[in-house]
């Protein structure tokens, strides 16, 4: 299990970065490797050339700063999970971080890493989606802004021309007083989740729903927001009956299959844990008597 | 490009400079370049976590890093970990004391990943600090014996009496 | 049970000096100046003939210093295949397996061409130049379906897929089940999965071409048995060809067969001149390391209306793979295993194994006898329920009783050796578990647990294992002239700690300190006969040689030591490396000096009347094997809505006979749960209709960590064996043999009121889901 041949650069200007970028044929984009280094092991990436971005400096930032979360692509998740500003105004993403494979590998792995492997169980994707997040991408001609929602093109493939990468993204934070659960179910601690449910709630005043964001990991290529039940739970006051009613809509959902669990079950599965993320979100919610 | 590097870095406290193939991984480097063979391979794709050693203090796989990639930086390694004198780190002293290593394939990617978790956790509970080291997969005591020797390291660490 | 000074304490193991530092020796720590690297080209086709291939391309890539097929093996191989099947009237077909393919591929992962080259990357870069032509085969997946009537055949020179067929049967077992009240029937489905020891295969062979003198370096549980295999294949005396086991990074079973590639390196560094060095990696050990795989069991139990056994019966079909890497040892210990805890007047089970298109299957860890005693503690779960009886009743009614030890049973070992039951107290046992884990309050805990939402349930399952096979272990003790103490050993160490049990039992004989006695273990060179790991044995067969060694090594010393000082040797004592005077410790005479004086001076005599040199080797035999048991207690609660299983509560109480380091003994038990609970709920190696494997990576098969062990209570009940001189008893594999079967019966337990009925495992959280609403599963 060792690498072919490849080609190594590693710039230490983003700009070089994204030169080569354009102009390399086959090249990759090494981030914290630990999605890309098994691929590379096992041959199943054969990249001619490979663009390290560990050198380049200023590529990891974290910003949190007038209702907004930024995060540079290169922040290892160790970084962004022991974040005391995220754990405050982004408490799902700390909660999620935790799932996120083991300290080790969150130790090298980035955030922007994890967004382009773009695995349809990745906790980091879905916590995107639910956050309604904006990707950054950079190439050598210029920089876009690619919304959650539009960057899974297919099963782990993002929206990304060959000679683009992502530099960041930015998120909208939820006011203060929101409640958010990240949840799933894995087969061990550390694992890909089977599915993921990612809930945030705002109350208003007379306690009922102000704002609602639910979206599922593990169920198709990219997350899947469930606009349905955020419609149903919006401007409702919170009961049992009512998240078991809004999870219910996963029973429809169109769920993929794997040799580790038929759609079945991910539905299933999907409505136990919208369910449970909804309890457990709302119970975290302030500012609202109970 | 040119298919390997000539790097330096530390390793265990020493200044070494070796080629490399760019395509090498650390592990690999590690045994095969520098004859570091504590250090072992289980799997190669990033899950056993029997490579794992400290870079710059925090534990990785090493088989997920290539070697350029250490250059410039402080690698700890299995063989790093005794005093100068011999006297063993006290995670050593503990698994063998508690048999926290049967074939003893494992071990050293497991004191790593101990190194710095009980040097930010410096007195953990046992749930916690089996969802630390649920990245490492030892196939031959069960586990048991791995926690009750990292809790006694802790509390060797902390100054207490064992 | 009395310990002595060493025996049966925990003292330090003399292997955690090197390994707790880095400096063991594994096989790939091996690094002889000038190695050359060794890949495989591993077959990507369940099964395919072999049209062409063209190694020219690969042969050309710069770094490559040679590409062999068979036919470039043919003229330095006495024989093309590894004849090592054990012995057996049973089987059908002959499927000896190549040690290149090169007519037809018969699994994926077979290797038919290997690469010698500077480095493992170069050749695998040359491997993907490797060019074949393969015309691909109809391959069969399912062992059930691999004996129906028109099933693709998984050798195409075969008529069948019928490897072997045997009958294991005594009593008048239809006359038992004409005449009972009661029968019960099951169906069930058992997968186990490969050993996944954490170090995979390795080898590394450095030839002398100055004497034709050839040493591998394998990490093989058998390395005498390798020795003799490349003897015959290399056609070499027994004196140039050395094999040695180094540090092994955990066995677990497949380590125990001899591989192809433990022919191809050696004779590839023979023929190349210069050493190589092949070391499996993960990907490899997936598809070219022996596995345990799947079992299909129909029997029927026949009881008097008190739930007393009256007869068992059924037929097993059992997954061979798709060659004979071993033998029919992993179906027949499963059928031994079944009846063995229990009274059972008569019994019939048919074994049919089926050949398919998949990784060879020998034993792991447990051998065939969790698959047994899965079959054995359902049917009794079954009637239980049928009776109405508690199943705890059912079981201490129908267990062995201590009073009737020696209990011996019409069955036969492989080897035709009456099966007696040796020692023990089975139902003591049972009771032993039960009452730790609370069986007798639980439904009480159950009720409750129900109000509040949860679903709690227990089982239990026993066990009775076959331990120490024999016939021997050779085990030489020397003290050298210099006073070391040196204990050479056929048992071969996979991280059992045979060093530290050698080492324990010949100090306490010989006055000295663990850390004194260097132990060489799986040395051809150190040892000239052998059988090594497996069965449990080593402790058993390799302990009570090293014991008699050590006793005659004592006594020769006293005597000599005797001679020197003009003392009768009863006024002697052996302490700190010294036979000292009773009671005048200053009167005394060091080994050192009793090992030189018996190493002779010309002209003089030997002191003590004795032959030279203060050493003995022992091959103590030991025919009958030696029975221990064990009960496994758990209690689980079920996520009825995810399907996800918790063990809450895991108590094993177990029998090993007297133990000879009790820490020791229970990390054996340990590792054994850990790996039991993963093939209970977790490891599953899968293939799809085809027979490509689909849980290839350790991300897909998967192996318990930290987090999924749950609590463990381990019990010891200590029942010498008087068939050795230790009264000690096997404990590598007990761990994992009931742990199935009991997590089974808790899920079943927690899952009463859906009514489900468990009768496969592993158990999966979608199993669990589907037995909980079998509509939302829809038909499967």
């Amino acid at each position: 299990m060792k690498p072919a041949r490849f080609a190594y650069h590693d710039p230490d200007h983003l700009a070089e970065a994204l030169a080569l970028l354009a102009r390399l044929e086959n090249a990759r984009v090494l981030a914290g490797g630990q999605s890309l280094m098994p691929m590379l092991a096992m041959r199943v990436a054969m990249p001619d050339h490979l663009i390290d971005l560990n050198r380049i400096p200023g590529l990891d930032g974290i910003v949190v700063a007038e209702g907004s979360l930024r995060i540079g692509a290169m922040a290892r998740q160790r970084r962004i999970e022991d974040s005391p500003a995220i754990r405050a105004a982004c408490p799902l993403m700390t909660e999620a971080l935790g799932l996120v494979g083991h300290i080790q590998t969150r130790n090298r792995g980035t955030i922007g890493g994890s967004l382009c492997h773009l695995d349809p169980s990745a906790e980091l994707v879905t916590v995107a989606a639910a956050l309604d997040a904006t990707i950054e991408v950079a190439s050598a001609t210029g920089t876009r802004d690619i919304g959650i929602a539009d960057f899974p093109l297919g099963l782990m493939t993002p929206s990304l021309a060959a000679e683009e990468m992502v530099v960041g993204l930015r998120i909208p934070l939820w006011p203060a007083g929101h409640g958010a659960c990240f949840t799933e179910f894995a087969r061990r601690h550390g694992d890909y989740a089977i599915v993921s449910a990612a809930a945030l709630l705002l109350p208003d005043a007379q306690g009922r729903i102000a704002r609602v964001s639910l979206t599922l990991g593990g169920v198709s290529a990219g997350p899947l927001r469930l606009a349905a039940a955020e419609a149903m739970l919006l401007g409702e006051a919170p009961s049992p009956a009512l998240f078991r009613a809004a999870a219910s809509c996963c029973a429809g959902i169109d769920a993929m299959e794997d040799p580790q669990a038929p759609a079945w079950y991910r539905r299933r599965l999907a409505t136990v844990l919208v369910r449970r993320a909804l309890e457990q979100a709302w119970a975290r919610t302030e500012g609202v008597a109970a | 490009m040119s298919e390997s590097r000539h790097i330096a870095l530390h390793v265990n406290g020493e200044r070494r400079e070796a080629e490399t193939p760019v395509r090498q991984h650390l592990a690999d480097f590690l045994r095969g370049t520098l004859g570091l063979t504590g250090t072992h391979l289980g799997c190669e794709h990033g899950v056993c976590g029997a490579c794992t050693v400290l870079v710059d203090g925090r534990a990785v796989r090493a088989c997920l890093m290539l070697a350029v990639q250490a250059a410039g930086r402080a690698v700890t390694t299995i063989e790093g970990l005794a005093a100068a004198d011999g006297t063993l780190h006290p995670l050593q002293q503990a698994f063998c004391d508690h048999h926290g290593l049967q074939c003893g394939f494992c071990t050293p990617g497991i004191l790593a990943t101990l190194v710095e978790y009980l040097a930010e956790n410096p007195d953990p509970g046992a749930e916690d600090l089996r969802i630390a080291l649920s990245g490492n997969i030892c196939r031959c005591t069960g586990y048991d014996s791995i926690v009750a020797a990292a809790l006694a390291a802790a509390r060797a660490l902390r100054g207490e009496a064992a | 049970m009395t310990a002595g000074r060493l025996v049966g304490r925990d003292v330090a193991r003399v292997e955690d000096a090197a390994l707790i530092r880095g400096r063991g020796r594994f096989v790939d720590d091996i690094a002889p100046p000038g190695a050359l690297h060794a890949a495989f080209l591993r077959s990507p086709h369940a099964h395919a003939r072999i049209l062409r291939v063209d190694t020219a391309a690969a042969r050309a890539l710069p770094g490559v210093q040679a590409v062999l097929l068979a036919d470039d093996l043919r003229p330095h191989l006495t024989d093309m295949r590894l004849v090592v099947a054990l012995p057996s009237p049973s089987y059908r077909l002959e499927l000896h397996r190549p040690i290149l393919a090169a007519a037809e591929v018969a699994h994926v992962g077979e290797a038919l061409a290997v690469v010698i080259a500077d480095s493992r990357a170069l050749a695998e870069d040359a491997l993907a130049l490797i060019e074949v032509d393969y015309d691909p085969l109809p391959a069969i997946a399912d062992c059930d379906a691999a004996l129906l009537p028109d099933a693709p055949l998984a050798h195409s020179g075969a008529d069948s897929n019928l490897v072997a067929q045997m009958t294991v049967a005594y009593g008048d077992v239809d006359a038992a089940f004409a005449a009972a009240p009661h029968r019960f029937a099951e169906t069930l489905h058992i997968h186990r999965g490969g050993s996944h020891s954490m170090e995979c295969r390795g080898v590394v062979a450095l030839h002398d071409a100055t004497e034709d003198r050839l040493t591998v370096w394998s990490s093989t549980q058998t390395p005498h048995a390798a020795k003799r295999l490349l003897c015959d294949l290399l056609d070499m005396d027994e004196s140039r060809l050395r094999v040695v086991t180094p540090d092994v990074g955990g066995g677990f079973g497949p380590k125990l067969v001899f591989y192809p590639e433990e022919v191809v390196v050696p004779l590839a560094a023979r023929l190349l001149g210069r050493p190589v060095k092949w070391i499996e990696d993960r990907a490899e050990h997936f598809v070219a390391t022996t596995q345990e795989r799947d079992q299909s069991w129909r029997v029927e139990i026949a009881t008097d209306a008190a739930g007393r056994i009256l007869g068992l019966r059924g037929d097993l079909v059992h997954d061979h793979g798709a060659w004979t890497a071993r033998g029919v040892n992993v179906p027949q210990g499963a059928v031994a295993a079944m009846p063995l805890a229990y009274m059972v007047p008569a019994f019939r089970m048919t074994i049919r194994a089926a050949v398919t298109n998949k990784v060879p299957v020998t034993p792991v860890r447990g051998a065939g006898q969790p698959q047994g005693v899965f079959a054995m503690e359902r049917l009794l779960d079954r009637a239980a329920q049928g009776l109405g009886l508690d199943r705890a009743e059912i079981r201490r009614r129908n267990l062995v009783p201590a009073d009737r030890m020696p209990y011996a049973t019409p069955l036969k070992t492989r080897g035709g050796i009456a099966v007696t039951l040796d020692s023990g107290d089975y139902p003591r046992c049972q009771q032993m578990a039960l009452d730790a884990i609370d069986w007798a309050g639980f439904p009480a805990r159950q009720q409750a647990a129900r109000l509040a939402g949860r679903h709690l349930g227990i089982g239990l399952a026993n066990y009775v294992e076959g331990t120490g096979r024999g016939p021997f272990e050779q085990v030489s003790v020397r003290v050298e002239p210099s006073g070391r103490i040196v204990v050479a050993s056929g048992a071969a160490a996979m991280g059992q700690s045979t060093a530290t049990m050698l080492a324990q039992i010949v100090a306490e004989q010989l006055g000295a300190d663990v850390a004194d006695i260097r132990v060489i273990t799986g040395d051809t060179a150190a040892t000239p006969l052998g059988i090594g790991g497996s069965n449990s044995r080593q402790a058993v067969l390799a302990g009570s040689s090293a014991h008699v060694a050590a006793l005659k090594v004592r006594e020769k010393a006293l005597a000599i030591a005797g001679t020197m000082l003009e003392v009768a040797t009863e006024d002697l004592e052996i302490e700190a490396g010294a036979v000292r005077v009773k009671g005048a410790p200053g009167l005394c005479v060091t080994l050192a000096a009793i090992a030189r004086a018996a190493a002779g001076q010309p002209g003089f005599m030997l002191p003590g009347g004795r032959g030279p040199g203060l050493a003995a080797t022992e091959e103590v035999v030991i025919d009958a094997m030696t029975y221990a048991n064990g009960t496994a207690a758990v209690e689980v609660a079920v996520d009825v809505e995810t399907g996800g299983v918790t063990i809450l509560r895991l108590v094993f109480a177990h029998d090993c006979g007297r133990a000879l380091h009790p820490r020791i003994v229970d990390g054996q038990l340990m590792g054994g749960i850990a790996h039991g609970i993963g093939n209970a709920l977790y490891e599953h190696m899968r293939f799809d209709e085809q027979a490509q494997p689909i849980s290839t990576t350790l991300a897909d098969y998967l192996l318990v960590t930290a987090t999924e062990m749950p609590p463990v209570e381990i019990l010891h009940l200590h029942s010498p064996t008087p068939l050795n001189p230790l009264g000690i008893k096997g404990v590598g594999e007990a761990g994992v043999i009931p742990i199935p079967a009991a997590v089974a019966a808790a899920v079943e337990d927690a899952l009463a009121p859906f009514g489900a009925r468990i009768r496969r495992v592993p158990l999966s959280p979608v199993d669990v889901v589907a037995l909980v609403d079998p509509a939302a599963a829809g038909p499967r």
